[in-house]
């Protein structure tokens, strides 16, 4: 199998007047051909800016410190994205890699047409298209996406739809140009818990019809173990446990990964509380020394002032020193 | 775009007062746009003037009287409403245009971009209009465009530096992080994306504008540096009559500052109700 996206040791910063805030601190994944990575952690973990740095998205005052990207293009060619410029690194985007927002009330244009969105993303980088092909392929996109009525969706405003609707039209944008990555940022955290599901599925079906790859970022466990085929957790800013989905979520190693899993409601227990993890993230401004779950970790210990090394176990690489 | 809906219109029908003002500022735009329709005469052809009739009150023949030439008041304020009109509502227009591009580059395009068109921009307005008007009118002379260009580089600002404050505020929206996503161009962002979103604001200024335009045109007319006096608009003609008001010629002056006033007011009635009817603030 293909890998269509290959990261090594990423490291995205923000230079802020309070200080460096290592955003991402030095993670390391790969995606495979029609593979669905998941990126699970905490608000503020660094998650979505591993996403946006992917596509080299990150504005001033944050910067892409090092790490190398590599994304695979249609015609099976490594594209190395650190050494892309300006106008490369835009037919990129949207292109080979697209993304989707958590806000689908946001994330459109709220005086545009869904038409003249969709044309618009489509036009960009086929400059060449009829507007009969334009309105072609953006009605098929559009059913895909499993739209009701989609002739008479594409002269509505975003206003005029529904949550659910407005996200399956943001999904019906990225596909559009049938990208190798799609990178959804918490793409049904905005949405009915009913439609979550439904939408979560269509991204999941979309991607394997379109031969896609998907990265899915989340707080929620629950939502990858859904879809996902890998995860990667992350914490303060590190990739704190990645491998396989069945590995990690139904035997997870690191103490996080555990914490976040108890976390979950249970339907068969009938526990009078939820579990939780103790305690908030710390600021990514000021984290403790050595491993960044310490402060929270129910097995900590002296040996955690240095961070632990990154290990391979059991299929997945994780980083703790309690693993026995 | 969803300016024009009829939600929109049905909700500034709504204000008896502003429909007035629609309805007045409708009306003098077609009495300027062919003011023979209803003059008597034409103000500016020396051939029909007769002096014999020079200082004559209102009466049934002169319905405004007439000024110290023997030209028909009424007429006069007619053609010389044209003028006013033209004057506003092109420097309106293009300071809009100009205005609108310098916030969206100062906004979305950086920061030496924008400190150097914010910079030159706090610069004029830290002069007052009038004064730079002024001055330009002064060292270049007079005349219909110059006025025009004159007044598009006092207003400018005013678009420039709302549109940037708004454009601040937009840049940060999903929908243009997703433009940026999508790979699209910064222009085509400026322009497509953002643009459409900012032009509510913009239209409301632009009203509110053109009525200090048409004042700001009347005054320098008024001061002898705006339009010649051959072809007088409503700020020459109120400075011609000025001369003799009080002599007892009270009709020359006050007609067209009368004119002048229901003007500015028609429009800017018209343009609290845009303000209020635009605002998405103060919708949803």
């Amino acid at each position: 199998m293909n890998t269509v996206l290959e990261v090594r040791d990423l490291h995205t910063r923000f230079y802020t007047r309070k200080g460096v805030v290592h955003a991402v601190d030095g993670a390391s994944f790969s995606v495979d051909e029609g593979q669905v990575l998941g990126i699970v952690g905490e608000s503020g973990a660094g998650k979505s800016i591993t996403g946006f740095s992917i596509i080299r998205l990150i504005d001033p005052p944050g910067r892409i410190v090092s790490g190398e990207i590599h994304l695979r293009d249609r015609d099976n060619d490594i594209v190395d994205v650190m050494a892309l410029n300006r106008n490369e690194l835009r037919n990129i985007r949207g292109h080979l890699a697209a993304m989707i927002f958590q806000d689908p009330q946001t994330s459109l244009n709220p005086v545009l047409s869904i038409r003249r969105q969709l044309y618009e993303t489509l036009f960009y980088h086929h400059p060449g298209m009829t507007r009969n092909q334009l309105r072609q392929r953006s009605l098929e996109a559009l059913k895909q996406v499993g739209m009701p009525a989609p002739a008479e969706r594409l002269n509505a405003f975003p206003h005029q739809l529904s949550g659910g609707m407005k996200q399956r039209v943001v999904i019906a944008m990225a596909l559009l140009n049938n990208p190798r990555l799609l990178i959804a940022d918490e793409p049904t955290t905005a949405l009915d818990a009913t439609i979550q599901a439904q939408i979560l599925l269509l991204m999941k079906r979309l991607c394997s019809d379109y031969g896609s790859s998907l990265i899915l970022i989340t707080h929620d466990i629950g939502v990858v173990a859904q879809i996902c085929d890998h995860v990667a957790v992350m914490y303060g800013g590190r990739i704190v446990e990645y491998g396989a989905k069945k590995d990690v979520l139904f035997h997870p190693l690191h103490p996080y990964t555990r914490g976040l899993i108890q976390c979950l409601p249970k339907l068969d227990e009938s526990s009078p509380r939820l579990t939780q993890i103790k305690g908030v993230m710390p600021s990514l401004l000021n984290l403790p020394k050595g491993c960044h779950f310490r402060t929270r970790c129910p097995q900590a210990g002296p040996d955690c002032a240095v961070y632990p090394k990154e290990r391979t176990v059991k299929g997945r690489r994780v980083s703790c020193h309690r693993l026995g | 775009m969803k300016i024009a809906s009829s939600e929109t219109l049905q909700e500034f029908m709504e204000d008896k007062l502003a429909v007035a003002g629609a309805v007045l500022l409708l009306a003098a735009v077609v009495l300027a746009a062919c003011p023979a329709m209803v003059a008597t005469q034409n103000p500016y052809d020396l051939a029909v003037l007769d002096l014999e009739d020079s200082y004559q009150p209102p009466s049934k023949d002169f319905l405004l009287g007439t000024d110290d030439q023997g030209r028909d008041v009424f007429s006069a304020v007619l053609y010389g409403l044209r003028i006013s009109l033209v004057v506003g509502f092109v420097s309106t227009f293009f300071s809009s245009l100009i205005g609108l591009v310098a916030g969206l580059l100062a906004g979305y395009g950086g920061k030496w971009l924008d400190k150097i068109i914010m910079r030159f921009a706090d610069i004029q307005l830290s002069l007052p209009v009038f004064l730079v008007a002024l001055v330009i009118m002064a060292i270049w002379g007079q005349g219909l465009i110059k006025i025009i260009v004159a007044i598009t580089i006092c207003n400018w600002v005013y678009y420039a530096r709302t549109v940037r404050g708004i454009v601040l505020s937009e840049k940060n929206m999903d929908y243009v992080q997703a433009a940026e996503a999508g790979g699209q161009h910064p222009l085509m962002i400026m322009f497509s994306e953002i643009a459409p979103n900012i032009m509510a604001p913009v239209i409301v200024i632009a009203t509110v504008r053109i009525a200090n335009a048409i004042l700001l045109e009347a005054t320098l007319s008024f001061l002898g540096v705006g339009v010649p006096i051959t072809r007088p608009s409503l700020g020459s003609l109120i400075s011609n009559g000025y001369e003799v008001l009080f002599s007892g010629y009270w009709w020359m002056s006050v007609f067209p500052g009368l004119v002048l006033m229901a003007v500015v007011l028609a429009i800017n009635l018209m343009g609290d109700r845009l303000r209020d009817v635009l605002n998405p603030r103060l919708k949803r």
